[in-house]
């Protein structure tokens, strides 16, 4: 059986929800969301732009990009945490209906934690190294639940047992440097755990983490997800990540979404050409070896302005004239969303994806 | 088969641990690497892949002799470079060289690129004409020629990784060593990298030991892998058969651990969970150093012996008790809420 | 190829870039040098010391009278004391000689002494530091038990037991004020070496053989020179200010034909009620100075600091 680690008894596995495409009433919608640096001196940057998708409960939803591509801002503009001074913040985030921006920081911080809870790349500078991990999780139930110390004490074990740490009541009183990195995400997704938030942002949750601590973390929040109904938003790079756990994928490419698709579709055939390209351009396990790489050219930060045209033209194999001197809009359709002049040819498509 | 271009014979790198202030005891040692056996090939790529911590960046640096090794030899044309000193050990380093994970880092942020890749040239006392050897070098990584003249932090980091390209094979080596040449890149740009580095192998006949972390990389770029758990080779095989018929559990735990791109093969995978992390190299696990975490472990025997590398078929060796046992399904992995249940006792 | 070359990124300089430096680049020095000329606070330190240093250059053409020639007048009193029409504009001190001149050739005093024990200091210090920063081990054990036991002396006590030692000259003032800052360069470039021992490209240098001697004085130091620079900015208006306590203290050189900030203080401070301009003139030249070597040493610290860098 070793040597079929790519498949698998067909009654197990896959835990996800399979996402649900009726969007009304969904748990955060994100409309027409931009975010301007503004720096005095210097010509505002348009980190995010035109954003809009939504996020129901139990639902698994990816942003996936490269440096630069805006997926993390979008996420912290989400949770409020972006500072104040020269940025510029426009379009609406409505979470349960209510809209978050504008909000002022008192009603964002009690949203924050008890709501929504986020977690990020490295566990480490995300904990406090002075302060036992256990009074980490007891400050956020005793702030948000507003339940008695010995309580809130009991409650951390309990938490820090879900989120598989062994021997969790030795572990409360341990600081964060006397865990390894895989415990410190666990301890971290715990504290996001704490006050049952219906919306967990997780921003790259696994990258500083090994392959094998990464499926632990993985397991988890598919878990989660499935077994609490929180939504959740997948902020990453990787395919793989995005292909194993979540039910909805939309690209970003130089602060705007380039494409959205349900998970399956969009592997099967991707439309824009970035995203086309990037399926190109990693080796994969479940390709025969020996495959050539097709990189996209150029580099990330090569973009032309949206505002002059399609950012990715300037890499992009199928660009063409209007590519570069007219900016394609967001062409909705059923589940699909694709902002292309010229997607890939979906049957040449359909003949890559079978080649695997 | 041929001779091997390096041979690696029991190599150890131990850092000790010390305490006092005044008078510094060795209270023990962090045994990052602990008795490798490898062989390189000429015109080949040995992959080798591992967690972080498990010592193969070590590994890379003693064969470079960056790191000192503790014991062991490394063999290159006769000579252990594991033995040498001084200016015999300094002529020996234009025959190996490095290309890093972090291409800002490893390159001095005040020398132009013209200075960066002719550096070595005069290091070694090679006499070269300037522009041409410049031009050509840049040529070669797929830069453009007026690069020369401009400094490593006005490039994009793919740019800045072809840099020290150019500088590790401006000494036309026999050897590079590619310590995770392409994870601090943006997955765009990893492709161009992997491809430069395939071409510079067919043009330059170059031989490679490509460490990283990324099975999905390493199998793409190597025709044989070595898998490296806490300081020992526990599997080596040619590519093609480590990836269809992984033997050690190691190996079959972190191939099933990998997400794919493709959400059919995922939906319908069977995972292998490893509970638990690394344990620590100061402090060793007794028998077999994977059996806290494997979930094939059988009572006693894997606790107390520590398995030898034995060859199973050509040129595939792992170092596991019980693998044909696993290979032919008599022994079942067990789940892992057992192993954390059983870990935590 | 297989692998198109990326587009080369268009160089940084915001809009002045000019066609040259597309192909030439820009080093870190010279990266530093454009945020420096940006920066106010480096543009006023930098004219005060330009002042500072044409003063103390051109004192014989500047000033109205001889140095240290003694006019016998009645007044002691500056113009705007006294009223209009004066020969002295800012008076003159005690033993009758113009103020003015005494201050402009004071500068030059305060910038020779200035410059040349800052020199002293960090010649000595950053041979220390880089002994001890680039070859380890024992080598560094032995430079910096001694720089620990320079630094234990209190650097007023040490610059006073030297200018003891070695009589009443202004050499002996810049040695004296040169050796209390060798600790201080030595410690500082030897951590900053330190720091950048460890870093990739120094392992780089060493994979690609190059000799020891070329990754320390080659990569090593001038990678950890930035603090050290700024330091010694900052210590030359340490060093004016030392020369002024220790001159004040009497320990400088005390022919009275050689101007000196210092002691112009100390001749002024017994009739500080009657006529306080005797010691503020001074003063607010050693404060100005001062200040303008500090400001311009606080922004070449912000323009080195790599965080700086886009």
């Amino acid at each position: 059986m070793s040597g079929d680690y790519l498949s698998g008894r067909p009654d197990e596995g896959n835990t996800t929800v399979v996402g649900d495409t009726d969007h009304d009433g969904a748990l955060l919608e994100v409309n027409d969301l931009s975010v301007h640096f503004t720096r005095h001196g210097n010509k505002p940057v348009h980190a995010v732009d035109e954003v809009t998708f939504s996020v129901g409960a139990g639902e698994n939803v990816a942003l996936v990009g490269e440096s630069g591509s805006g997926k993390s801002v979008t996420s912290l503009a989400i949770m409020g945490l972006l500072p104040k001074r020269g940025v510029e913040v426009a379009g609406s985030v409505a979470f349960a209906g209510r809209e978050l921006i504008g909000l002022d920081e008192s009603q964002m911080r009690n949203l924050r934690g008890a709501e929504m809870a986020m977690i990020f790349q490295d566990p480490m500078s995300s904990l406090n190294p002075v302060v036992p991990v256990g009074k980490q999780i007891t400050e956020v139930l005793r702030r948000h639940r507003r339940i008695s110390k010995p309580d809130s004490v009991t409650e951390s074990v309990d938490l820090l047992q879900r989120v598989g740490i062994p021997d969790p009541a030795r572990r409360v009183t341990e600081y964060p440097h006397q865990l390894s990195g895989g415990m410190r995400q666990r301890v971290l997704i715990a504290i996001a755990l704490a006050c049952q938030p219906r919306l967990l942002i997780a921003d790259e949750p696994t990258t500083a983490l090994d392959v094998t601590i990464q499926a632990q973390i993985l397991e988890l929040l598919r878990e989660l997800v499935s077994g609490t109904g929180t939504a959740l938003i997948m902020i990453t790079h990787d395919l793989g990540v995005v292909a194993s756990l979540c039910d909805r994928v939309h690209v970003m490419y130089s602060g705007r979404i380039v494409e959205s698709n349900l998970r399956h579709q969009l592997f099967a055939r991707p439309r824009h050409p970035y995203t086309g390209g990037l399926m190109e351009s990693i080796p994969r396990l479940d390709q025969a070896r020996g495959l050539p790489l097709t990189p996209i050219p150029g580099s990330p930060t090569d973009t032309l302005a949206w505002s002059q045209g399609c950012a990715f033209a300037p890499r992009c194999p199928n660009a063409a004239g209007d590519c570069k001197t007219q900016t394609p809009r967001l062409e909705m359709s059923d589940d699909r969303a694709l902002r292309c002049f010229h997607p890939l040819d979906t049957e040449a498509a359909r003949i890559g994806a079978a080649r695997g | 088969m041929d001779e091997p271009l390096l041979k690696v014979r029991g190599l150890e790198v131990h850092f000790p641990i010390k305490r006092g202030i005044v008078l510094e005891r060795q209270i023990g040692a962090v045994k990052a690497v602990d008795g490798v056996d490898l062989d390189i090939y000429k015109g080949k790529t040995l992959g080798l892949v591992g967690e972080s911590g498990c010592g193969k960046s070590t590994l890379g640096r003693a064969i470079l002799r960056l790191t000192k090794p503790t014991a062991g030899q490394v063999i290159y044309n006769g000579t252990d470079l594991a033995q040498l000193q001084g200016e015999d050990l300094r002529r020996q380093r234009r025959h190996m060289q490095m290309v890093f994970q972090d291409p800002m880092s490893s390159l001095n942020p005040r020398q132009s690129v013209e200075t960066l890749v002719t550096e070595p040239l005069r290091a070694h006392g090679i006499s070269f004409e300037r522009h041409a050897r410049v031009k050509e070098l840049l040529e070669l990584v797929g830069l453009p020629s007026s690069a020369a003249n401009r400094y490593p932090h006005e490039f994009s980091g793919g740019q800045r990784q072809r840099i020290g390209i150019a500088r590790a094979i401006a000494l036309e080596p026999d050897l590079v060593i590619a310590d995770e040449p392409v994870s601090a890149l943006d997955v765009s740009i990893q492709a161009q990298v992997l491809n430069l580095l395939e071409e510079l192998q067919e043009r330059l006949n170059l031989t490679y030991l490509v460490i990283a972390h990324d099975l999905a990389v390493v199998r793409h770029v190597s025709d044989d892998v070595a898998v490296m758990y806490l300081g020992g080779i526990v599997e080596q095989a040619p590519s093609d058969d480590l990836y269809e018929q992984p033997l050690h559990p190691y190996t079959i735990s972190l191939l099933s651990a990998i997400p794919v791109p493709n959400p059919e093969v995922e939906d319908r995978r069977e995972r292998i969970l490893l509970s638990g992390d690394l344990p620590s190299p100061a402090n060793p696990p007794s028998g077999c150093r994977f059996h806290t975490r494997c979930p094939f472990r059988q009572e006693t025997r894997c606790d107390d012996e520590l398995p030898p590398l034995r060859e199973l078929s050509p040129g595939h060796t792992v170092a596991c008790h019980y693998a044909e046992e696993i290979l032919d399904g008599k022994i079942t992995p067990r789940s892992a809420e057992e192993m954390l249940t059983a870990g935590a006792s | 190829m297989t692998t198109p070359p990326d587009v080369l990124v268009s160089p940084a300089s915001s809009g002045d870039a000019d066609s040259s430096e597309s192909t030439s680049g820009e080093s870190l020095w010279r990266g530093a040098f454009k945020r420096l000329r940006r920066s106010p606070m480096a543009i006023i330190g930098a004219a005060i010391m330009v002042v500072f240093v044409a003063v103390a250059l051109l004192a014989p053409v500047l000033a109205p009278y001889e140095p240290a020639s003694t006019q016998w007048t009645n007044l002691s009193t500056p113009v705007f004391v006294q009223g209009s029409n004066s020969e002295h504009l800012l008076g003159i001190d005690r033993w009758g000689s113009d103020m003015l001149t005494q201050l402009l050739f004071g500068a030059r005093q305060s910038l020779i002494i200035g410059v040349v024990s800052t020199l002293i200091g960090l010649i000595a210090g950053a041979g220390l530091g880089t002994l001890a920063g680039g070859f380890g081990g024992w080598v560094d054990s032995l430079v910096m038990r001694f720089v620990d036991i320079l630094l234990s002396i209190p650097s007023l006590l040490l610059a006073i037991s030297i200018a003891a030692a070695m009589g009443k000259s202004s050499f002996a003032l810049m040695v004296a004020i040169g050796a209390a800052q060798v600790p201080i360069f030595a410690r500082l470039l030897r951590s900053s070496m330190l720091g950048q021992n460890r870093s990739d490209y120094v392992v780089a240098a060493e994979s690609l053989g190059l000799r020891r001697r070329t990754i320390i004085l080659g990569h090593v130091l001038p990678n950890s020179l930035g603090p050290t620079i700024v330091q010694a900015t900052l210590n030359l208006a340490t060093a004016i200010i030392e020369v002024a306590a220790l001159s004040f203290l009497g320990l400088g050189n005390d022919d009275p034909a050689v101007a000196e900030w210092g002691r112009m203080i100390v001749s002024g401070q017994d009739r500080f009620l009657v006529a306080p301009w005797l010691a503020f003139y001074p003063g607010v030249c050693i404060a100005i100075t001062a200040l303008g070597f500090t400001l311009l040493g606080e922004s070449m610290r912000e323009a080195l600091d790599p965080k700086q860098r886009r």
